[in-house]
């Protein structure tokens, strides 16, 4: 079953008053039931029975109920508010050597057999084609067993008025601070997922992710420019307490940096500053620069060249055609010596740092979170697998990697939250500023681009400063720089220390035919990389 | 079950509207039936299914609005839904921007729909996939490839008069093919209305054509090159284009079509004057949709005319606002792009360049800068060097920084259009493309 509820456009400048009637009477309509635990077991085993009784040998099935609210708004009104509840359950299941996939909306007992009857029928049509059978590593079953995302304040609860007002500020100050517009987004997702298998395993879970954006734009009618600057807010795995403004999760700095807490009004108002800062900014001038690379900005590097290069499917052929493979191949991993990064250059791969938009309890195939090293001393050392991939590499257990969008969706390898090791030695973003003679410091996400092999990227930002001599001399604009990975991540000459740790995220993150987003989180603290390319990107048309 | 005929899909719209109370109340059916088979290491990797009906309400009271989906359709829940519409409209707080519902269209009859997509079985699926990694296997060759077809209708009707009815089936299939020592790589895509018209076969022989010549590509120095950019490569940033071309975002000073003091570059020639591109959704190769989102008549709309910017896309509310006629206004919907060429084939083309470089895919294509619509990307699956009319041999992919603006002002020649990515675009022959840099991926 499927509902939404929504307004379009329904927004009104100063109308607050009304806001509570029309609030709450969307929160009303939108709100819905769990599923029942006992319901969803007994259906689990109706899914699970008739599989292995058409055949299979190996059966996981997912009930699931995704709640979604997303409200957009621009200047002084509501653009929208969308409130998504879907529920269902999707069954996998291995068949003559094949695996198969059948997804229904209708929670029934019967309905849910036909289902899984239906993926050993599509399993046994694939097993054709198909050369050699599934080898599925081995998982014991865990039992009955429930895990919960550790959220203080659950967003769904928050009053809809409150989170409405709470953006609407944002934008008034931004206005009042000279911006020419700004839209601003609350995404809020809750995943009441159920999954169980032949395995044994019964498993409940409740998963919250949350990002608060937005982008601010300055126009220039003389000149007819315009620049932009985005939320410096990350996507994160926590409650709404993260929009707190809590003074003690942020950073002083060249600008404010936000870490366990986001003050949306406050970097509002910086944005429109900011953006009109940028408009009057020094164009860069292309050449090598040393680059101080902030963890709001770093996350996105990592995600494209370390994350998206290190999982298996892809060095294995599986995304070919759409995403492509990688660089990081079976011999490079097998030689031991692959130098991916510098010696200082640690990468891990995790799925259980608190309040990060990969934690989960388990994966949607069974497997306990877990955090392993994917580099170590420079080194490539390991890669992000499921299951059926195990067994390639020669080992014997999935790394928590299965995940599917939703109950419709088939469950396939992606990424954990991918990390860069702090730096072992004592050292700030400020000291770090300090030793460079010529270099930009960079803030914030910007364009970004990389190749189906994950060799040769170009990454854009918000805000870039000039470095000249240890001292921050001004803004730039018009600033790009292109690498290759290996390259990249070998010029890597300083991390800064654990205090200046900070998760990005990345909400949306497409893989697969048909697409299927994911949200992952990629922790690092200010680093340093020596002698990078930077282009201008400034153009005339 | 979920692909209603007309009569089926009006007799409902019209109980829908039966149970409101509202000023104005809109309602659209949608109903999919869709597949897809997926496949890569010369094996299936995953596939599967849906059907879907759904139905959505949207409720006017003055000028307040409230909307509902649900997927249920006995009379009590397609009450519930209008209520639920109704009830949100009533509390919400009245919307600036609100317009009325369109009242009855005169739409046109594009023919999108084929019994041979809409018959599709998962065997079909499989024998075709089978085709493509057998031509595959015979040359050691892997494939990967993935292959989805769809049918739907869509109803719409409201309080006003308004009823629409439309079908169409859709199938797409694209597939990369790569040598077993990963030296090489090719790709081809292919799109229909009528599944009857795909021969996987001859599709995945393209790529790996591309695949075994690409092998053993050789380092170019990156810089200004003239290109040879097939449909493929050269869709992406045409349609990057067309859709910027954005009348709100103009009038408010951030579009590349706006200008210093406010003003907008309609009407002015922005790129070379052989270039043109337009909507039509009566267009037999590239058959489009009765309505927009709006519920307004798709008709034929002339974005660039001889390089001349001839409209720009106007939402409903846009348009009153600057006093257009809302009918008149072309919609924003810029979907199924058409960009004219001439008679000449890709080969031909080839021929009449002296010194090139042929692009077969551009990839990751990403916005750089929004004011001068610079992009920037990769080139993929089959980069050839091309000197006297001839490729020579094939070359490493480059990343490129560009601007489509710039680039179609560039423009030396147009070859034959061939739908690619749901548009017809043709192969164009552009001086000076910006390559910054090489990249090792194959």
């Amino acid at each position: 079953m499927n509902r939404r509820f929504f307004i379009r456009r329904a927004g009104a400048a100063g109308s607050l008053l009304l806001l509570p009637a029309w609030t709450a009477a969307a929160e009303r309509l939108a709100a819905g039931e769990p599923i029942a635990l006992a319901r969803k077991k007994r259906l689990a085993d109706a899914a699970l029975n008739a599989a292995v009784k058409r055949g299979a040998t190996y059966a996981d099935v997912r009930i699931g109920r995704y709640l979604s609210q997303s409200i957009s708004t621009r200047e002084t009104k509501v653009d929208g508010v969308t409130n998504d509840e879907s529920r269902g359950a999707g069954v996998r299941v291995i068949a003559d050597g094949a695996w198969g996939f059948m997804a229904t909306d209708r929670l029934t007992e019967d309905s849910i057999a036909r289902a899984a009857a239906e993926a050993v029928a599509i399993a046994k049509a694939n097993a054709r084609l198909q050369d050699e059978p599934v080898v599925l590593a081995p998982q014991a079953g865990v039992g009955e067993t429930a895990w919960c995302t550790p959220i203080r304040i659950n967003p769904f609860a928050v009053p809809l008025q409150e989170k409405v007002e709470h953006l609407l500020a944002a934008n008034r100050a931004a206005l009042g601070a000279g911006a020419s517009f700004i839209n601003t987004q609350l995404y809020q997702i809750n995943e009441q997922k159920y999954f169980a298998s032949t395995d044994g395993s019964y498993i409940d879970q409740d998963i919250h992710r949350l990002w608060p954006t937005f982008t601010v734009t300055a126009t220039d009618p003389k000149t007819g420019r315009f620049d932009t600057r985005n939320a410096l807010s990350s996507p994160m795995g926590r409650g709404y307490e993260y929009l707190g403004a809590d003074p003690a999760g942020k950073r002083p700095g060249v600008t404010v940096r936000y870490f366990e807490s986001y003050d949306l009004a406050e970097d509002a108002v910086l944005a429109a500053q900011q953006a009109r800062e940028k408009l009057a900014a020094k164009r860069v001038v292309a050449g090598q620069y040393d680059l101080v690379l902030d963890p709001t900005h770093l996350g996105l590097t990592i995600h494209e060249s370390v994350g998206h290069a290190t999982e298996l499917d892809r060095v294995l052929g599986y995304e070919a055609n759409y995403a492509g493979t990688s660089f990081a191949t079976l011999d490079k991993w097998k030689s031991k010596e692959f130098r991916y990064g510098s010696p200082i250059v640690n990468f891990f791969a995790d799925r259980t740092e608190a309040g990060t938009l990969g934690a989960v309890g388990y994966d949607d195939e069974g497997v306990p979170a877990k955090r392993w090293p994917l580099v170590k001393n420079g080194i490539l050392v390991d890669y992000q697998k499921t299951r059926d991939q195990a067994h390639i590499v020669g080992q014997r257990a999935g790394d928590g990697c299965s995940f599917a969008q939703s109950w419709n969706a088939v469950q396939f390898q992606r990424m954990p939250n991918v990390s860069l090791q702090p730096g072992a030695e004592p050292l700030t973003p400020a000291d770090m500023i300090k030793g460079v003679e010529r270099g930009i410091y960079i803030v914030g996400r910007g364009s970004y681009s990389i190749d189906q092999q994950r060799y040769n990227f170009q990454f854009g930002g918000q805000l870039f400063y000039e470095i000249k001599n240890g001292e921050i001399v001004g803004m730039l604009r018009d600033v790009a720089y292109q690498s290759n990975t290996q390259e990249f991540w070998n010029s890597c000459a300083a991390i800064c220390d654990r205090r200046d740790y900070m998760h990005f995220g990345s909400f949306f993150d497409g893989k697969g035919q048909p697409s299927q987003v994911s949200a992952v989180s990629h922790g690092s603290a200010t680093a340093r990389f020596n002698k990078v390319n930077v282009l201008n990107t400034g153009r005339k048309i | 079950m979920s692909l209603l005929t007309e009569s089926e899909a009006r007799a409902i719209l019209q109980k829908t509207l039966s149970f409101s109370k509202a000023d104005e109340c809109q309602v659209s059916l949608t109903g999919v039936r869709a597949g897809n088979l997926r496949f890569a290491r010369n094996t299936v990797s995953t596939s599967g299914g849906s059907d879907t009906l759904s139905l959505a309400v949207t409720a006017s009271l003055g000028r307040k609005s409230g909307a509902a989906t649900i997927n249920e359709f006995d009379d009590a829940s397609l009450e519930r839904a209008v209520h639920a519409a109704e009830e949100l409209a009533r509390l919400s707080p009245e919307n600036p921007e609100f317009m009325p519902q369109v009242g009855p269209q005169t739409y046109l009859e594009p023919k999108a729909y084929f019994d041979a997509t809409a018959n599709l079985t998962q065997e079909d699926r499989v024998r075709w996939a089978a085709a493509s990694i057998g031509h595959c296997k015979e040359r050691k060759l892997t494939a990967a490839g993935y292959l989805s077809d769809s049918a739907r209708f869509s109803a719409l009707a409201n309080s006003k008069g308004l009823f629409g009815y439309q079908r169409r089936t859709d199938l797409d299939f694209s597939i990369t093919t790569r040598t077993d020592d990963g030296t090489g790589s090719g790709y081809a895509v292919a799109d229909y209305n009528d599944a009857s018209r795909l021969d996987a076969g001859g599709v995945t022989a393209i790529a790996a054509r591309k695949a075994l010549q690409s092998r053993e590509a050789r380092a170019i120095e990156p810089g200004k090159y003239t290109v040879i950019l097939e449909p493929s490569a050269g869709v992406t940033l045409v349609n990057l284009m067309l859709g910027a071309m954005n009348a709100r975002l103009t009038d408010e000073g951030r579009s590349f079509l706006s200008k210093p003091g406010g003003a907008s570059r309609l009407g002015e020639k922005i790129v070379d004057e052989r270039v043109n591109l337009w909507t039509d959704p009566l267009n037999a190769e590239l058959p489009g949709n009765k309505w927009g989102q709006d519920g307004r008549a798709q008709r034929r709309t002339d974005w660039i005319q001889g390089g001349v910017v001839k409209n720009v896309g106007y939402t409903r509310f846009w348009a009153k606002k600057k006093g257009l006629d809302e009918n008149a206004a072309p919609s924003p919907g810029f979907g199924r792009s058409i960009m004219g060429g001439t008679d000449t084939s890709l080969d031909d083309l080839v021929k009449s360049v002296k010194r090139g470089v042929l692009v077969t895919r551009l990839w990751y294509i990403r916005a750089v800068d929004p004011q001068t619509l610079l992009y920037t990307g990769l080139t993929r699956d089959g980069t050839f060097f091309v000197e006297n009319g001839e490729i020579k041999f094939p070359v490493k992919n480059f990343r490129f920084n560009e601007s489509p603006v710039i680039m179609l002002n560039n423009l030396e020649a147009l070859g034959r259009p061939q739908r690619v990515e749901n548009s017809l675009i043709p192969p164009m022959v552009l001086r000076d493309f910006t390559f910054s840099s090489l990249s090792d991926a194959v």
